[in-house]
């Protein structure tokens, strides 16, 4: 049986996890404002945050969120662990600031720091990192969040080795951003602080559309 | 069972997998020195020639409403079509398309091309595909670094293997870019010289451009090209750095320790990443002799093609599949001497062997890695 334990929705300045909204900025705040903010209301130091691109801390943090206050890191084997992202317009973003560096050849300076967030998979690189997960990894890309694809996608690799996974929707374009970040596992978890939900396309889309 | 199946290469070396094969058999490389539109300065790059794709594409009516990696795609992917005689409209059929970039060229200020630019988001590129071939299922868009190609047919088999499709084509490509070589450069990445896998005095990653497709099935009648099965596949990453391998080879180690070899005597060799960058060679070294794999000789297809990115694992292992099929281990093109720390044996030419099965591996920025063994029949 597999379960979603925790999950968490960044949209419009605001941050909600299990459905209930933890912290928000005010309307006008601009995205980099925002996540800064976020960031300063979790209460954690992880300096490698700050080299992060927009989209990158985007989903860093719904993860965070998703992840405080429940034993997803202590009680799963992270060799076990899966992590699959999707989004719409992959590293959009930051292959335009990449573009812009290399226009002019008179004011040329791509940079390797831009550059390598020039792939929408180093999220969950960064994920890896930051709790030593090394389990399945996959970046898929959707026209819009596709239900269908992540939830049939991390029912097969939780039937092929994977034991856990983190699942989600990460995506930062012009100015329009979202993060929806779900935590799976295959046990039963006992903790009082998480939510016990059973991993199915109707029950995405219903914690997905109520957050 | 699921078996890798029908296939074609686009790349510098020709248009068909058969081209490609019997190039690198006769040490033709598709890395060469090069002036390119946007430099002044020569990078050895490995193109696919633009005269050869106008007049294979030259049968479409509007060429202009195709993008590059398009007209290649759509080539690739028609041969596979044409060979397996697989209905792209079947329920149980599905595209997976492998890119890092896709569409990349049309984010260039001067790109003069009049597609529609929202075909640089990667599903709407492979909107396009999936119109051009009439897929009844909207195509699956991976973009997962330099491992994209080999996980790409990782997950195919895990679809097969779920019941929810017979046939999945796998197509993975990626073009050379101002964009891409830009990035690498100031990577200090590059070499200027054919790339040189393993070897003491490699410096760098050559890039180059490749279509390839894949058609992976549980259909035992489509399996004739080579029955070989995809006998296992998975990912795993380092969960140490997003720019560099694991110094100890952890995800990679992990990969090759999952896929549950029985018999490593029946492996005739492990079709490596092999990118010719010194820290990548470094760890793929250690993480083969972690896994207790030393014996099982390696090869890296870097020196013909140098890094294809998205198309490097499909590219990889069809030419894998053509070195089982043909019993002929390839030479793994610019070795000379040994310039890692783990033991390995580098294959340093082509030889004849009596072999069942293969490794094929995959590393990539993020921390990413992928390992599948194929097996005959």
């Amino acid at each position: 049986m597999n379960n979603i334990i925790s999950y968490a929705h960044i949209k419009n300045n605001s941050v909600s996890v299990n459905g209930t909204q933890v912290f928000c900025s005010e309307k006008n705040t601009t995205l980099p404002e925002f996540l800064s903010e976020a960031y300063k209301s979790l209460g954690i130091s992880y300096p490698k945050f700050h080299k992060m691109d927009l989209q990158c801390k985007l989903g860093f943090l719904c993860t965070e969120f998703a992840i405080k206050n429940t034993n997803f890191i202590s009680e799963n084997e992270l060799d076990k662990t899966a992590i699959v992202i999707c989004n719409s317009a992959s590293s959009l973003q930051t292959d335009k600031l990449h573009q812009h560096s290399i226009d002019d050849k008179t004011n040329y300076f791509p940079s390797p720091a831009v550059f390598v967030y020039t792939l929408p998979n180093i999220i969950i690189g960064e994920l890896a990192i930051k709790h030593k997960i090394t389990g399945e990894n996959a970046f898929f890309v959707s026209e819009k969040f596709d239900v269908n694809l992540i939830v049939n996608y991390t029912e097969l690799i939780l039937n092929d080795y994977a034991t856990s996974a983190i699942c989600g929707w990460v995506e930062v374009d012009e100015d329009a951003y979202e993060a929806f970040i779900f935590l799976v596992e295959t046990k039963n978890n006992t903790n009082k602080n998480t939510i016990f939900k059973p991993l199915n396309e109707l029950v995405v889309t219903q914690i997905y559309n109520q957050s | 069972m699921i078996f890798a199946s029908y296939n074609n290469i686009i790349s510098g070396l020709g248009f068909s997998t058969d081209e490609n094969y019997k190039a690198i058999l006769n040490s033709e490389l598709a890395v060469k020195k090069t002036i390119l539109p946007f430099s002044t300065e020569s990078f050895c790059v490995a193109k696919i020639n633009e005269a050869d794709l106008k007049t294979h594409f030259s049968s479409f009516e509007n060429t202009e409403r195709y993008t590059k990696l398009e007209q290649l795609s759509i080539l690739s992917i028609q041969d596979v079509m044409k060979q397996s005689g697989i209905n792209p409209a079947d329920e149980k059929t599905l595209l997976i398309y492998s890119t890092t970039k896709g569409n990349i060229d049309l984010l260039e200020k001067n790109n003069a091309s009049h597609v529609d630019k929202n075909r640089m988001y990667l599903w709407s590129f492979a909107n396009v595909l999936k119109q051009h071939f009439n897929f009844k299922h909207t195509p699956i868009v991976l973009s997962n670094a330099c491992i994209s190609g080999l996980l790409a047919i990782i997950i195919a088999k895990r679809y097969i293997d779920s019941g929810a499709f017979n046939n999945v084509i796998v197509c993975g490509g990626d073009i050379l870019s101002e964009f891409t070589l830009s990035g690498f450069k100031s990577f200090n990445a590059l070499s200027n010289e054919p790339s040189k896998p393993f070897d003491a005095n490699r410096v760098g990653i050559n890039l180059g451009e490749a279509v390839s497709t894949i058609l992976i099935t549980n259909n035992k009648a489509l399996a004739k090209p080579y029955e070989t099965q995809i006998i296992s596949g998975f990912s795993a990453n380092d969960a140490n750095h997003i720019s560099g391998p694991s110094r100890t080879g952890d995800g990679l180690f992990q990969c090759l320790n999952q896929l549950g070899i029985t018999n490593k005597n029946k492996i005739g060799f492990i079709s490596a990443h092999g990118t010719a960058t010194p820290f990548n060679d470094e760890m793929e070294s250690i993480a083969i002799e972690r896994a207790n794999l030393s014996s099982v000789p390696v090869n890296s297809l870097k020196g013909y093609y140098g890094h294809t990115l998205g198309a490097a694992g499909v590219l990889e292992t069809i030419l894998s599949l053509e070195s089982l099929k043909n019993q002929t281990l390839i030479k793994s093109e610019g070795f000379e001497s040994l310039g890692v720390s783990g033991k390995i044996s580098v294959i340093d030419s082509f030889e004849k062997k009596s072999f069942d099965s293969f490794i094929k591996t995959a590393s990539g920025f993020g921390g990413c890695n992928a390992a599948a063994l194929f097996s005959k029949l």
